[in-house]
């Protein structure tokens, strides 16, 4: 499958799995909240140029917006996501390394404990932002570092196991 | 000039992020119930078209439940029935009225339109649910809704087919309701974490509250009177206030909510306008 196709297809099937399984489960405790959708910016190709993946971002927090009814909320954490997605890349590996010469970031194109620092750290970005959106709304110190505590965790531990789940072979690219 | 370009686009992509987030932040925080439309319009069609899909599928499962609750609501309703009573004194005849006009018609308060649940959310701070009933089926803005157990919550936004309703778990619902057994009367407020709790507030301490007395919709709340709201579960006392701070179970099990019914208040209308123009 192109990129384009698989993108397109992991962008639908993100969403509808976002809203229609793990918004359903029933809270375990007020602080968890499982997110995982954005694992779709996470996994977008390399190439992709700064402003396009701003938007893409951008685009993609808003169609989940629409079916939770919270316009702007889950936009801006993606767009927050997809523009500081470049300087954790770039911080993690160096351009002269091999990570630019696979298509997108993988375990198996960065390594594993890079990976994870990844995914932490922009899962961290997210979270922070959408529980700080949110808290500004309902005001309480405990609950706003709480909820980003558990909720951050509770992410990273869906993203590594959807990780193990699904693996995503990574071609060498070459020049020739 | 030549500069400020240069400059506009060696940022362009911070600019670019932060422009999106302005977008973002500000229909976040300019959003309340009255702008939905703009926002939902046709997005909502698409979104309630899934939905309904999904809840085919997902109806199955509670499907006893609801039987259950349905069977129960039956039972409840039936035993009020007119013939359900005798009359022992026999000068007084019941005679049944065969004019046309149904005399009972003319004061009716309240109308209730039944309808199903395809959308409904519980774990955010402001949760809505959606049904498969918009203003083509007769549903208005601003009705109240309820289901077989308890109140469920407000019409918000009507589309053609669908409607969306202001959860009673919304940071922004208040309900006036008081209590069953001697009639204070306060407001019911969500705080937001637990979808198992709301809080009752507004109830002087004279009152003698109990664990597990009733809460009900108060007379002037725009629900139907004398609804089941919640259950006192936890009495907290402020100090440096004369009032209670209780926290009620919800009657309603929002988790799992199935079939609600749409009460139109038919004198809503005339209330309004008398009050506006008392007002003036």
């Amino acid at each position: 499958m192109g990129e384009l196709p698989k993108n397109i297809f992991r962008f639908i099937s993100f969403i509808l799995v976002q809203v229609f399984i793990l918004n359903k489960i029933p809270p375990l405790h007020q602080f968890v909240t499982p997110y995982l959708y954005f694992l779709f910016i996470l996994w977008l190709p390399f190439k992709v140029s700064r402003p396009a993946l701003t938007f893409i971002g951008f685009i993609f927090g808003l169609s989940l917006d629409y079916f939770t009814k919270t316009p702007g909320l889950h936009a801006a954490a993606c767009c927050l996501v997809a523009y500081i997605r470049p300087f954790v890349i770039n911080i993690l590996i160096s351009k002269e390394d091999s990570g630019y010469n696979y298509t997108s970031p993988a375990p198996s194109s960065m390594g594993w404990s890079q990976y994870m620092v990844y995914v932490f750290v922009l899962s961290l970005a997210h979270n922070f932002w959408l529980v700080f959106l949110e808290w500004l709304q309902l005001r309480n110190f405990l609950y706003l570092v709480g909820k980003i505590i558990a909720t951050t965790g509770v992410s990273f531990l869906l993203i590594m196991i959807t990780e193990g789940l699904f693996f995503r072979k990574q071609k060498f690219k070459t020049n020739i | 000039m030549r500069n400020v370009f240069l400059k506009i686009r060696q940022y362009f992509n911070l600019i670019f992020f932060l422009t999106l987030q302005v977008i973002a932040c500000y229909i976040l925080f300019h959003y309340n119930r009255y702008h939905e439309a703009v926002f939902m319009g046709v997005g909502g069609e698409i979104t309630g078209f899934i939905n309904e899909r999904y809840n085919n599928v997902e109806s199955y499962f509670s499907l006893k439940k609801t039987n259950t609750e349905l069977m129960e609501e039956n039972t409840r309703l039936k035993n009020l029935l007119k013939q359900n009573f005798d009359i022992p004194d026999t000068t007084f005849l019941a005679v049944t009225d065969t004019i046309r006009i149904d005399s009972v018609e003319q004061h009716r308060k309240y109308q209730y339109y039944s309808a199903k649940v395809i959308n409904n959310s519980v774990t955010s701070q402001n949760n809505y649910v959606t049904i498969n009933r918009g203003y083509a089926q007769g549903i208005e803005k601003d009705m109240s809704v309820i289901s077989p157990t308890g109140i469920v919550g407000t019409v918000v936004n009507v589309s053609k087919n669908m409607a969306t309703i202001m959860s009673l778990l919304h940071s922004q619902s208040r309900v006036s309701a008081s209590l069953k057994k001697t009639g204070e009367t306060g407001s019911v407020e969500w705080e937001g974490n637990n979808p198992q709790e709301i809080t009752f507030k507004n109830i002087p301490k004279s009152v003698i509250v109990q664990k597990g007395d009733t809460v009900v919709t108060s007379l002037y709340s725009t629900f139907p009177p004398g609804y089941p709201v919640g259950v006192v579960n936890e009495i907290a006392e402020q100090p440096g206030s004369n009032f209670y701070v209780l926290k009620l179970k919800p009657l309603t099990n929002f988790f799992n909510v199935q079939y609600v019914y749409v009460v139109k208040n038919l004198h809503k209308q005339e209330q309004d306008a008398l009050e506006k123009a008392t007002n003036k």
